[in-house]
């Protein structure tokens, strides 16, 4: 761990303004990912602003759906009677991320910002172009698949964004409040949050330097049921080689690319009249195929489709 | 040397005439351990606060270091010292025994600029805290000569030798037998590299006294430790006091002494200050030892009615080029199932990956894998069940020697097992059981592991409060030796288990071998109780020839130890009041106990037999467990809740061998692609449902004093078999390739049009 320096944000703007003006400064909530990955000599802030005590830490009604505080910890918005009744698929893909005691300090806004599990991104003997932009992807001809991209990938990065909740917030149609530095706020779609790698892996959000999120916003529920399924070696506490959200007709699948994966070409054939089983196709034809990558495209159209058909025995929130 | 015959006659432990044998006795060192209170090797008090080490390691698997630059590390913030192979204390050269009777040789770090696998340490750091230690270590700067390395397993497959000093075991005509079987199934089963990942990763804290080192370290055997810290530092080894008494996990990791004992000890050397050290989490996979991957061809042969009459296990294994080590897969199963021609053996890869070594069950964790999925793939060809092919199998003597057993009681292990789990719900046929979206199926398989007893003594004194004290130079890994010895101290004394303390752990105290190969609780009870009755005629001699004594000129004979009293019938008196009057200042004898000279002539095992239920998904090829039970037979059971805890924390291991648990390396780099439990996946409390165990009752009076036998390993053997021989149950999906993640099992399950 470098050394650094820490200050404890008084408010929301005078904590976007210290990140905005110092390059080497970075927003800390939980902690759960960004001290880890201090510890490991991946990242390198200079100064940490800490805004897990800042007073967005709430449940909102708004107009028929919620505002979720970005400091608010995954457990306590997984055990929220509201979300509980409106988006069981969002409790589902919370209570599938990390482990117990992780769901209890990571945040809301943490959780859609944590980095790729990527085991070459973590090994600092490795190139990695997320790491270190321009020194190459160990991953693309590297020994681990289950994790990799198989939509919008790049030379440059084929790593897969890890969040369970975020699959569930992009099947939801949630958005994302931001406060800029310049002291205005913004809204942004989740599924517009993340962007792929293309040249430059490094640049994972739309942000700009010093944005914070400081809410969710969940949309009134679709109609129609929910379900979240997430594939993974053991029964807890794994990262996911695939998942799945459905909410009515809509579907968003995870750890399949570098953000979050709204499939469109599901969703649209399932407007069309299309099988469960035909819709999974439509999506999973467009995927980036490789020699080693056959298998999980092959899990993640048997996941989808099984999802789609569980929704429909499931209760519209 | 003893006969094995003079333990047959009834003693304290057997007679049992308190009740502490067997009980479920909670854990001696228990609320120390929860209350976070049991000084670890890193948190022990030093005289004074420690300076903390950290270490850098290579990026490359083999070659040299063509420039190392320490200056900046040097101009770091807290930092007291640096070392590279440039300027490293001089240590012995690799592999002397200055003192020919040394357990273990030196092991120099940073001694020359070659670099012979990833994750080698190449630089030291100590630094005011850990965080300036760890930072200056990031800033140590290395320039590598790589060279080419045997690091892929798969594509050396035709450089695997004889291990040295081993030839195959031939008995009978296997080839001519394995041909004229009228069944037979030749099939080729593989286990990968595993890491032990105990929760406490390797540690010590070090300090000096003039010439003298203290060191409380993490490690399994006290002096294998010590010597090897005294070789490598070329002191004599009464110059180290090594200390090893909460251990958070060894597994077989903690055999040998690694570089955190040397650096520790070096570094406070140098700065004259206590040093402590302990690897990352990160740094354990490469930079201790792990569990080789395992390729095994199993062929059997077979008559219609099941009888075995070809029989061959032939495991090829790896190992680190400068550190010879077999994992002897192919082992065990020389004494499990009768056959009359058989071939056995195995080869070894040198490889420049870290160093091979002992894990969980060496040789019978992954051989099991093999040999009890191959009897499952053959039970099937010849239409039997699982558990009747084997039955038809049970040898009256040792299959490969022709010796009697000791005790065998492996059929009633795979009977009790079966009725109590319900193994008559089990179908035949694959694939003929669902439930919602789960194939669900069973599995079983028998389980076998050697016992052992080595030489070890005990010391135990008694003061003039009464309070028995037993010392012994052994270790509790987390397997509850603390308890089991004050059970047996107790229990030989005839005192209340609040009168005994137990302290180990000390390279001062009588030695013990430590913890590892399933033979430590037979070991170091056999001496403790050894010393128990020592002490029970030093105080027999005291009462009788004490004319104050109630017992006094009583026959000796005659004597009892009960409720904390030495009697002769009616006349007693407490131990207390003995040696309170007698001996004020105490009474300190010791005990041994070595190997009987005829207990070669027995085949002595533990036994068990596993059950497993999954369910798999049928459409991510997710396997999840249902249910688990296991019989099992190692002797008497000293204490019903550490042997339960033990034998199913080896189940659950069994678990994770079959479904999770894998390295892999990457062959472009040398290294393994997991370097953290967010990679490397154990079972999680989700994982494991409904699992349980159970112990046949028995002695084996072949085996100790006590009749004993070890738990330690017993549990995971042929447990991941179990649950493979369940999937294929479940799916009609037979894989050889462990672990059975949802990738492979998927692929299985596409393949058969699933």
């Amino acid at each position: 761990m470098r050394p650094f320096t820490y200050e404890r944000a008084a408010d929301a703007l005078s904590a976007v303004k210290a990140v905005a003006e110092n390059p080497g400064a970075k927003f800390l909530a939980g902690g759960t990912n960004l001290l880890d990955l201090m510890k490991l000599d991946i990242e390198r802030p200079t100064h940490l602003v800490d805004v897990g005590r800042l007073p967005f830490a709430g449940v909102e009604e708004v107009n028929g759906g919620l505002r979720v505080g970005g400091a608010m910890v995954n457990s306590k918005l997984a055990a929220h009677p509201r979300v509980r009744e409106l988006y069981p698929v969002l409790v589902r893909a919370l209570v599938s991320g990390a482990s117990g005691q992780l769901r209890n300090k990571a945040t809301t806004a943490g959780n859609l910002l944590q980095r790729t599990r990527c085991a070459y991104f973590y090994d600092t003997t490795k190139p990695c172009n997320k790491r270190q932009p321009g020194s190459g992807c160990s991953a693309l001809e590297g020994v681990h698949g289950s994790h990799d991209a198989i939509f919008g990938a790049s030379k440059a990065c084929i790593a897969s964004h890890p969040s369970d909740m975020a699959v569930a917030l992009t099947v939801l149609g949630a958005s994302v409040e931001t406060l800029t530095p310049s002291g205005a706020s913004r809204t942004l779609a989740v599924q517009d949050l993340h962007r792929l790698p293309g040249d430059t892996p490094q640049v994972e959000t739309d942000l700009a330097p010093g944005e914070l999120i400081t809410a969710v916003l969940l949309p009134p529920p679709p109609e129609g049921g929910q379900v979240y399924r997430k594939v993974r070696g053991r029964a807890s506490y794994a990262h996911g080689i695939a998942s799945v959200a459905v909410a009515g007709g809509r579907v968003a699948l995870g750890a399949v690319a570098h953000k979050p994966w709204r499939a469109a070409h599901i969703e649209d054939a399932l407007a069309a009249g299309a099988s469960a089983v035909e819709a999974a196709e439509a999506e999973l034809s467009k995927a980036d195929r490789s020699d080693r990558n056959a298998l999980k495209i092959a899990l993640v159209g048997r996941l989808a489709a099984a999802a789609i058909e569980e929704s429909k025995t499931r209760r519209t929130a | 040397m003893s006969s094995v015959k003079d333990w047959a006659a009834p003693n304290p432990i057997t007679e049992n005439r308190g009740g502490l044998i067997g009980k479920g006795v909670d854990r001696y060192e228990g609320r120390l351990k929860v209350t976070g209170s049991a000084p670890y090797a890193y948190e022990v008090d030093a005289p004074s606060r420690p300076a903390i080490g950290y270490m850098a390691t290579a990026a490359i698997a083999k070659g040299r270091i063509a420039r190392i630059d320490t200056k900046a590390a040097e101009a770091s913030p807290g930092v007291l010292l640096v070392w590279s192979h440039l300027n490293a204390p001089a240590q012995a050269p690799r592999g002397t025994r200055a003192n020919p009777r040394s357990q273990r040789p030196s092991n120099p770090v940073l001694a020359s600029d070659r670099i012979e696998n990833f994750g080698q340490t190449v630089a030291f750091v100590v630094a005011d805290t850990f965080e300036n230690a760890r930072a200056a270590a990031n800033l140590v700067e290395i320039e590598y000569a790589a060279e080419p390395g045997v690091v892929d397993f798969v594509a050396s497959l035709d450089q695997a030798d004889q291990p040295p000093g081993e030839e195959d075991v031939h008995i009978g005509d296997f080839p001519a037998a394995y041909a004229a079987a009228p069944v037979s199934v030749d099939e080729t089963y593989e286990s990968p590299i595993q890491n032990h990942v105990q929760m406490e990763p390797c540690a010590t804290t070090a300090w000096w006294d003039g010439d003298k080192v203290t060191v409380h370290t993490s490690i399994q055997m006290v002096k294998g430790g010590q010597h090897a810290l005294a070789e490598t530092l070329a002191i004599p080894s009464a110059d180290v006091h090594l200390l090893t008494r909460y251990i958070g996990g060894g597994f077989g990791g903690k055999g040998q002494a690694y570089d955190d004992l040397i650096l520790a000890a070096l570094g406070a050397r140098a700065l004259g200050r206590p040093v402590k050290l302990a690897y990352t989490r990160q740094q354990m996979f490469h930079g201790t030892i792990h569990r080789p991957a395992v390729s095994m061809r199993v062929r059997l042969g077979a008559q219609p009615d099941g009888r075995l009459t070809a029989f061959a296990v032939e495991a090829t294994t790896h190992c680190a080029r400068n550190a010879i080590f077999t994992e002897h897969a192919a082992n065990f199963s020389r004494n499990l199932y009768a056959a009359p021609n058989r071939l056995t053996g195995h080869r070894l890869v040198k490889m420049d990956l870290p160093g091979a070594g002992p894990m969980r069950a060496p040789g019978e964790a992954p051989g099991m894998l093999s040999l009890e999925c191959a009897m499952d793939e053959l039970a099937e060809k010849l239409g039997l069940d699982p558990i009747e092919l084997r039955i038809r199998n049970e040898p009256e003597v040792d299959p490969e020697t022709g010796k009697p057993f000791s005790v065998r009681q492996l059929v009633r292990c795979m009977r009790e097992g079966a009725a109590h789990f319900g193994w008559e719900r089990r179908k035949a046929q694959p694939r003929q059981v669902r439930d919602g979206r789960w194939l669900v199926g069973m599995g079983m398989a028998a389980a076998i592991r050697g016992n052992f007893l080595l030489p070890a003594k005990a010391g135990v004194r008694i003061d003039a409060d009464g309070i028995i004290t037993l010392r012994q130079g052994m270790t509790d890994i987390g397997t509850g030796t603390y308890t089991i010895l004050a059970q047996i101290a107790a229990e030989t004394m005839g005192v209340p288990m609040e009168q005994v303390k137990v302290e180990m752990g000390d390279s001062d105290f009588p030695p013990a071998p430590g913890s590892g190969g399933q033979f430590g609780a037979a070991t170091a009870g056999s001496a403790a109780y050894d010393a128990g009755m020592n002490l029970r005629k030093a105080l027999t001699e005291l009462a009788v020839g004490d004319p104050n004594s109630p017992l006094y000129g009583g026959p000796a004979e005659y004597v009892t130890f009960e409720n904390g009293n030495i009697a002769i019938e009616n006349r007693s008196e407490t131990l207390a009041a003995l040696v309170a009057r007698a001996a004020p200042e105490g009474v300190y004898v010791e005990g041994s106990i070595s190997p009987a000279a005829d207990a070669r002539d027995y085949s002595q095992h533990t036994y068990g037999a596993h059950f497993a239920e999954v369910g798999v998904d049928v459409v991510t090829g997710e396997v999840r467990m249902r249910k688990m039970f296991g019989v099992f037979a190692a002797g008497r059971i000293l204490n019903a809740k550490t042997a339960k805890s033990q034998i199913t924390g080896g189940m659950i291991w069994g678990v994770g061998t079959a479904l999770t648990e894998s390295n892999v390396v990457d062959p472009r780099y040398g290294s393994f692609i997991n370097q953290d439990m967010a990679g490397y996946l154990v079972p999680a409390h989700a994982d494991i449902v409904d699992l349980d165990a159970v112990f046949l009752d028995e002695a084996d009076d072949k085996a100790n004093p006590m009749g004993i036998k070890g738990v330690g390993e017993l549990g995971i053997c042929g447990a991941g078999a179990a649950v493979a021989n369940a999937i294929y149950n479940a799916t009609g999906v037979r894989l050889r390739d462990y672990p059975m993640t949802p990738e492979k099992v998927l692929a299985g399950m596409l393949a058969v049009g699933l």
